[in-house]
């Protein structure tokens, strides 16, 4: 085990993981996050709690975190490359690791011109891929980027942040061929566990999954397959044209436009594909991005019958 | 920013900044007179001198106009942010006032249109990325490959106008049958000869007097 993390052990264990996904408030309220992880607690293995998601100003992923924590959630610490260079970064880190943290996910982050703070300047310092390579070094050679060791003084006993390190995969963003190269760069860089993009096209993902087999890539590293579950035709419209590297075929909006009970069959629809994607060879778990939809995680968890969530 | 100045001297610059239109001779004449209307419109007395030097980046360009400058209470100098700066430093005590928001350094892809190819970070890595430059021609200058926004060939910051530079990469790498170099994991960059390091100086030894 490299960080004990509740999520280690159920991936290590070979059980199907399940992981969710908790915005921050755009506030500093409390009762938001509590309130939201009360719908998650029990029945996912982890939840992601976002970083500045789509360039909007939100409570920091590690403050809310620390309270996902006090409500029992286990949290995977977002990072990403945008807003801090590789000092803040690394600091971060100390502080989660020592807040009891024991994953996070690295990645690039959204560009800042799709958030309410257009004007303002990036960091991009380092990319998703050196992030990871960060992290395991800090883990594994317990130094830190530079190669001080991490410790207080000669002295003082080495404590390195001891982190499940996660990243994304967009199997439907361009060159398509390129997208395997990105996930081979990112399991050599020594990351440990996967989530991908929503999936939609599921053939697309069936085709990446065959080249990430074609490597062994998923008996390296950990496969969650994202999945958002579509709340109305307005929705999957939107998910379709506005959002960058994301497909929605277009039988998804005609079977939700027909549906009476919009929201029900887009549960539905989510279970089915939760059932399919089970059958793939190589896919570990999946990554339930209900966004501004926590409430109903638990129905789609049930309804795939990934209810009561393993102890291990 | 010269409302109040009485004697203006416009100031061109014969290099760069004429080649891509925007701050030669024929530049100082277009806004000399557009000023001028404007002034006259808004009952606002200005003198305004024109004059334009083949280089505002090297000091003895100067000369040629050292008389008008004196004469002039500011300049407004059409030169790039670097003949700003050098005209002040070269008249001390004279406000040299800029004319244009210079944005970058780049090519003339075509009739009227200029892209960026350099930022200058002072440690070149073209030749890892088949002569193209991640750090300049990726919106988030990733060294490892393409982020998730890049969508048929274009970046999801402006899908209408900026390239991927990622897919640009990819496509001269595989078209000089060298796409293995890029599975290859790229460091941390060493930012320090970047404007991160402060401001550069490059001193050439042999020729410094």
């Amino acid at each position: 085990m490299k960080a004990e993390s509740n999520l280690e052990r159920i991936l290590e264990a070979g059980e199907f993981a399940v992981t969710a996904e908790l915005g921050p408030p755009k506030s500093a309220d409390v009762q938001v996050v509590e309130k939201k992880a009360g719908f998650l607690k029990g029945m996912v293995d982890a939840v992601n709690i976002t970083d500045n998601q789509t360039a909007i100003v939100r409570m920091s992923s590690i403050a809310a975190g620390a309270l996902a924590m006090r409500e029992g959630l286990e949290p995977v610490i977002q990072i990403t490359c945008r807003d801090r260079n590789r000092i803040a970064i690394q600091s971060d880190v100390l502080g989660a690791y020592a807040l009891g943290m024991r994953n996070i996910l690295c990645l690039t982050g959204d560009h800042q011109s799709f958030g309410n703070h257009q004007t303002s300047k990036n960091v991009y310092d380092m990319d998703s891929v050196q992030l990871i390579q960060t992290l395991r070094s800090m883990r594994d050679d317990k130094v830190f980027l530079c190669g001080d060791e991490i410790r207080n003084g000669k002295k003082a006993p080495i404590v390195e942040p001891r982190i499940y390190i996660g990243a994304a995969a967009n199997p439907f963003g361009d060159p398509f061929e390129f997208r395997v190269i990105r996930l081979a760069k990112k399991a050599n860089a020594g990351v440990d566990f996967i989530q991908t993009q929503c999936i939609y096209d599921m053939e697309r993902f069936e085709k990446w999954m065959e080249q990430v087999r074609e490597r062994g890539l998923h008996k390296k590293v950990k496969i969650l397959a994202g999945l958002t579950p579509l709340k109305s035709a307005g929705m999957a419209r939107y998910m379709r044209d506005s959002v960058a590297g994301l497909t929605v075929p277009d039988w998804y909006i005609e079977r939700i436009g027909k549906a009476e009970d919009k929201a029900a069959e887009g549960i539905r629809m989510c279970v089915e594909q939760i059932e399919r994607i089970r059958s793939i060879e190589g896919v570990a778990g999946i990554h339930l991005m209900a966004i501004e939809w926590e409430h109903r995680v638990a129905e789609i968890v049930k309804e795939a019958g990934l209810l009561p969530r393993p102890v291990v | 920013m010269v409302r109040d100045v009485k004697k203006l001297l416009i100031l061109g610059c014969g290099t760069c900044v004429t080649v891509c239109m925007a701050g030669g001779e024929k530049e100082v004449g277009i806004l000399a007179s557009t000023l001028r209307l404007t002034n006259r419109r808004n009952n606002i007395s200005m003198e305004i001198m024109e004059d334009t030097i083949e280089r505002q980046c090297d000091r003895e360009f100067f000369d040629a106009v050292a008389d008008k400058v004196r004469e002039a209470d500011a300049v407004l100098s059409l030169a790039c942010g670097v003949g700003v700066q050098f005209g002040g430093e070269v008249f001390e005590g004279k406000r040299f006032l800029p004319g244009l928001n210079t944005s970058f350094y780049g090519a003339n892809e075509s009739v009227g249109v200029w892209s960026e190819r350099c930022a200058g970070c002072g440690n070149c890595v073209l030749d890892k990325f088949g002569g193209l430059c991640p750090i300049t021609r990726c919106s988030k200058s990733l060294l490892n490959g393409p982020c998730g926004g890049s969508q048929n060939g274009m970046c999801e910051v402006d899908p209408e106008n900026i390239e991927c530079g990622w897919q640009l990469i990819y496509d001269r790498m595989k078209a000089l049958g060298l796409l293995h170099k890029l599975e290859e994991n790229e460091p941390v960059k060493d930012w320090s000869t970047s404007r991160d390091g402060g401001p550069r100086k490059i001193i050439r030894e042999d020729m410094v007097q």
